[in-house]
């Protein structure tokens, strides 16, 4: 039991920290620019793909540099040319350009890559397994993992309190309409958002690609979650996007570790009932319904408080 | 169909002249739509057109809710999957019970069950527009998107749960065997929920909806609970929505998980979007245009998919109203007699946006090939003729088109600009456009 | 004299700034009532609280004797009263005449009434017909609010706001923004159309309040300095001292 509480602890903040990495990056856009990002896990999707690409040609390492710039220069492109050109017709254009995106990365990736999972492995540098504790071995790469994630968080925040751009992004965060007020270089910046947001939703994306499945879904997989994250933790708030990952991480990695169902703790239905709707949810284990606790989360946060957890705006 | 807007004044105020045009309108529109099985007899044809009708009733009532109110949904699947499933259980529990109902009211069971849903989910997900509602639909949607997988006995699994429509008493002598006769019943009951439609949005609920739409705030000050208004709007989306899905049940005998799932969401968002949101008659264009494709890009091309992503796109950042706008746009031109003054720059454009169109379309494609055709050949087929996708030549040619078009093309698309700039000029001088 | 507004001990806070403190405001039934004062002393804010756009943080607010604080906006107006907004605030991609007919649906009893047919409603097309013809947009009835000039779109905004028939009025700063002429036009039309109702209006023209108000309160920081007949107001020395003297040079 308590091996099963450390190991799950262990994942839910590599987990956690991983939604960060995405969230982080979708709030500072939506609260800089308005735009609820839909494409935002297809970048993600994107620097698992080009990771995988670029570790088979020049190596991991290098890919870890390259794969998330080129995604990044991918987002400048979309904020330059696709939103900026949407931006006059409104945000439900601008959240409708994403959401196209996000279905044609989708495909594009299918027509590249096929609809299979990769073979992107973890380098072998790292492949081997960091302590043992009880009885389970724990792979260095989550370690490193969790390392590289704590060091873009801690590289953020340092960034968010100490430079020029940080300023303009935090003062953006508590007061949307300044925004307007930046002047003659607020498209430059704008840019420079969605480059940096997307930049660090393909380094988790290159680095999640090995520990989890690289397969041309994850990206739909991965994004209404992370649209979970950020409402959950209240839109336009970066603390709350980061008590919000690793709650959702937490839950999701508990969840999918426990069996337990009504009938392991009631005992077995009388088999006179039959096949009914009692019956499905009397055997549901709680493993089984993981992924639809974030949504059963969103639900409950959006009902009795529409602001989020950190909020202080409601959209 | 140019009078079917929710902004042009409607008959009962306009001259008779007019008022006959609307009705009109909508006969020809009936005519066509009892005439076409009858003109395209083949089976694929019948299919066809009954798949546009079940498309046409889900897009209109998706557009209650974006056009007509404003809300963005990202889960308006959920009420016609449910409307799907509760159809199918509805028609096996007629067929155990030896139920004397006939299968055209069935698609009734499929109204009310997302009237059910809509009521007993609306209530909070419309407390608030904007970002939240569209959040809580999603929300909504993967709940029930993922439920529906693990409550088997309802929603039969991956699998899902068939149905028999043949063992249903019969109507009229009806046995609803034969396509042809399942396209009639989808276009009676098309018939009824376009004129319902139309008919809400003539109503006090419909015309405060477009008002909640436009500025929520002013409403509370007139009177209005804005709450309420989406409310009501929402549940007749889901009514119509059901109806659309039971009669995808009737048309398949079968409902499953992916009728509620994100894929149908997005569908009937891109119809109704591509279609044109602010007239009524948007959606209908979009469901058309979009099951066209899906049915006809398929046996084309293995991308398909990414076409019908590229072509959305295309919308969005250039013609937001859709198809309809881009079509009403020119109405005051035609009224003005300056039409003539924009035609000839659009002959101009055509050939460089085809070839830029072109272009794109061999990149795509070439690309495809070239990463996948590996084990059989990298040959493509396109427009008859072949293409080596692993030589060079065509590679260069896929850009030499689509970068040459480009540039020659937006010089083209320039000249309309200017041509419609003077036409419009023409047109508010001869005092038709304000 | 029975009133139709009142509002007694009525405090405001956001956060820990207090925008409204001690707020004693009394206004007749029939009168035209003025609420001046220096920028940012709380007009909008008071206009927001009688409204329930906001909801004080404590304090009495009455309308015709009936307590409405904390209420929601549609359910005061429900009860009589309604407000045009500073910022212009139509339905900009609605016409003229939909504006107008929405703003008379409620009051005429139709509600939410999906069975109706809106067009065919006698009495809401007589009334909506008539408020066209009162705020001179009869001619422009066909065009999309949002492509009205300012002037006509201000015009709409204190129509849609009469359009209820609601008993009391509440306009702020109707003028802001107009020509001499249009200025006096929508005076003129404001004298015409509160004709035996209640009308409180917040305005910053002084030509305007003293031509058209029978009572004004002058507000400076959130709260009410003086209350009186135009006369009373121009000889009160706290109110020359604290806002007239400012600003009549």
């Amino acid at each position: 039991m308590l091996e099963l509480i450390v190991i799950s602890t262990l994942n839910g903040v590599l987990f956690g920290m991983l939604l960060f990495l995405l969230s982080s990056g979708l709030t500072v856009i939506f609260s800089m620019m308005g735009v609820l990002n839909f494409a935002h896990a297809s970048f993600y999707m994107l620097g698992a793909f080009f990771g995988y690409q670029l570790t088979k040609w020049i190596g991991f390492w290098p890919a870890l540099i390259f794969a998330p710039l080129l995604v990044s220069l991918i987002g400048m492109a979309v904020e330059r040319y696709g939103l900026r050109q949407t931006h006059k017709h409104g945000h439900v254009a601008e959240l409708l350009l994403t959401f196209g995106l996000a279905f044609a990365i989708e495909q594009v990736v299918q027509m590249i890559w096929g609809k299979l999972p990769m073979d992107y492995r973890v380098p072998a540098i790292l492949d081997f397994p960091a302590f043992t504790i009880f009885s389970t071995n724990y792979p260095a790469y989550k370690m490193f993992m969790l390392l590289i994630s704590v060091a873009i968080f801690i590289a953020l925040l340092v960034t968010l309190k100490r430079t020029r751009v940080g300023l303009i992004v935090q003062a953006a965060l508590t007061h949307p309409n300044m925004v307007a007020h930046l002047g003659h270089n607020v498209g430059r910046v704008f840019m420079l958002v969605f480059g940096v947001g997307t930049a660090l939703a393909a380094v988790a994306g290159v680095i999640a690609g090995p520990a989890l499945v690289t397969q041309s879904d994850m990206a739909a997989l991965l994004g209404p979650i992370l649209f979970v994250v950020i409402v959950v933790g209240g839109l336009g708030s970066l603390p709350g996007a980061f008590v919000a990952s690793l709650l959702i991480g937490l839950i999701q990695t508990f969840a999918v570790s426990m069996n337990g169902s009504l009938a392991s703790l009631f005992g077995p239905l009388d088999p006179s009932i039959g096949p009914s709707l009692l019956t499905d949810i009397w055997n549901v284990t709680i493993a089984q319904i993981a992924p639809i606790l974030p949504y059963v989360l969103l639900v409950l946060v959006l009902i009795v408080r529409p602001m989020g957890l950190m909020g202080t705006r409601e959209s | 169909m140019t009078d079917v807007t929710s902004q042009a004044p409607s008959p009962a105020q306009s001259g008779p002249a007019q008022s006959l045009g609307f009705y009109a309108i909508w006969a020809v529109c009936i005519l066509g739509v009892i005439l076409l099985p009858l003109i395209f007899t083949s089976g694929g044809s019948h299919t066809t057109f009954s798949l546009i009708g079940i498309a046409i009733i889900f897009a209109l009532s998706y557009n209650i809710l974006l056009g007509q109110t404003g809300l963005l949904s990202f889960g308006h699947a959920v009420y016609y999957g449910l409307g799907g499933f509760l159809a199918v259980h509805g028609m096996n529990a007629i067929v155990a019970h030896e139920l004397p109902v006939p299968l055209p009211f069935v698609p009734l069971i499929g109204g009310f069950a997302g009237l059910v849903f809509a009521l007993v989910i609306g209530w909070v997900s419309t407390q608030r527009a904007g970002t939240v509602f569209a959040m809580i639909s999603l929300g909504v949607g993967e709940l029930v998107a993922s439920s529906s997988l693990i409550l088997r006995s309802f929603f039969g699994g991956e699998a899902g749960i068939t149905t028999n429509r043949t063992d249903l008493p019969t109507i009229f002598g009806l046995s609803f065997g034969p396509q042809i006769q399942v396209y009639y019943l989808i276009a009676f009951w098309l018939v009824i929920s376009a004129i319902g439609m139309y008919a809400l949005t003539r109503t006090p609920l419909g015309r405060m909806c477009n008002a909640v739409r436009d500025n929520p705030e002013r409403v509370q000050f007139i009177g209005y609970d804005p709450h309420v208004v989406r409310y009501l709007a929402f549940c007749f989306a889901g009514f119509f929505a059901g109806i659309a899905g039971a009669l995808a049940a009737i048309n398949f005998e079968i409902a499953n998980a992916a009728y509620l799932g994100a894929v149908q969401s997005g569908v009937v968002l891109f119809a109704a979007f591509i279609g044109g949101v602010s007239y009524f008659f948007g959606p209908i264009l979009g469901a058309i245009v979009v099951t066209m494709l899906q049915l006809e890009l398929a046996d084309i091309t293995s991308v398909w998919q990414l076409y019908f992503g590229i072509i959305f796109i295309g919308i969005v950042m250039f013609a937001p109203g859709g198809i309809a706008s881009l079509l009403m746009m020119h109405r005051p031109l035609l009224r003005a007699g300056t039409l003539p003054m924009v035609l000839p720059s659009y002959l101009i454009a055509i050939v460089p946006t085809l070839l830029f169109a072109c272009g794109v379309i061999l990149g795509i494609e070439v690309l495809g090939a070239y990463s996948q055709g590996s084990a059989d050949s990298t040959t493509i087929r396109l427009f008859r003729i072949p293409f080596e996708a692993a030589s060079p030549m065509t590679w260069l040619a896929a850009v030499v088109l689509t970068i040459g078009g480009f540039f020659v093309a937006r010089m083209t698309w320039r000249g309309i600009a200017g041509a419609w700039d003077r036409a419009a000029m023409a047109a508010r001088e001869r005092g038709y456009l304000s | 004299m029975t009133t139709a507004i009142e509002m007694r001990a009525v405090e405001k806070k956001f956060g820990n700034v207090r925008i409204i403190q001690d707020l004693n405001l009394t206004v007749g039934k029939g009168e035209r009532h003025a609420i001046i004062g220096p920028n940012g002393a709380g007009k909008s804010t008071t206009f927001n609280l009688i409204s329930g756009h906001i909801t004080p943080t404590s304090g009495e607010i009455n309308l015709n004797g009936d307590p409405i604080a904390g209420l929601r906006p549609f359910e005061i107006n429900r009860r009589g009263l309604s407000r045009s907004f500073q910022v212009t605030n139509v339905f900009a991609k609605m016409t003229v005449w939909e504006n107008i007919r929405c703003a008379v649906l409620w009051a005429t009893g139709h509600r939410y009434a999906f069975w109706k047919n809106v067009d065919s409603l006698p009495e809401v097309r007589r009334r909506t017909a008539e408020i066209l013809e009162d705020i001179h947009l009869t001619e422009r009835r066909d065009v999309p609010a949002g492509l009205l000039t300012y002037a006509e779109q201000r015009e709409l905004e204190i129509g849609i706001t009469i359009a209820g028939g609601a008993n009391v009025i509440m306009l702020d700063e109707p003028t802001a923004g107009m020509s001499n002429t249009e200025t006096e036009r929508a005076v003129a039309l404001i004298r015409r159309l509160t004709e035996g109702r209640t009308l409180v209006i917040v305005e910053h023209d002084m030509s305007v309040v003293f031509g058209l108000a029978d009572r004004i309160s002058v507000l400076v920081y959130g709260n009410i300095i003086a209350s009186g007949t135009p006369e009373e107001i121009r000889g009160n020395p706290k109110v020359k001292e604290a806002y007239l003297g400012e600003e009549e040079h």
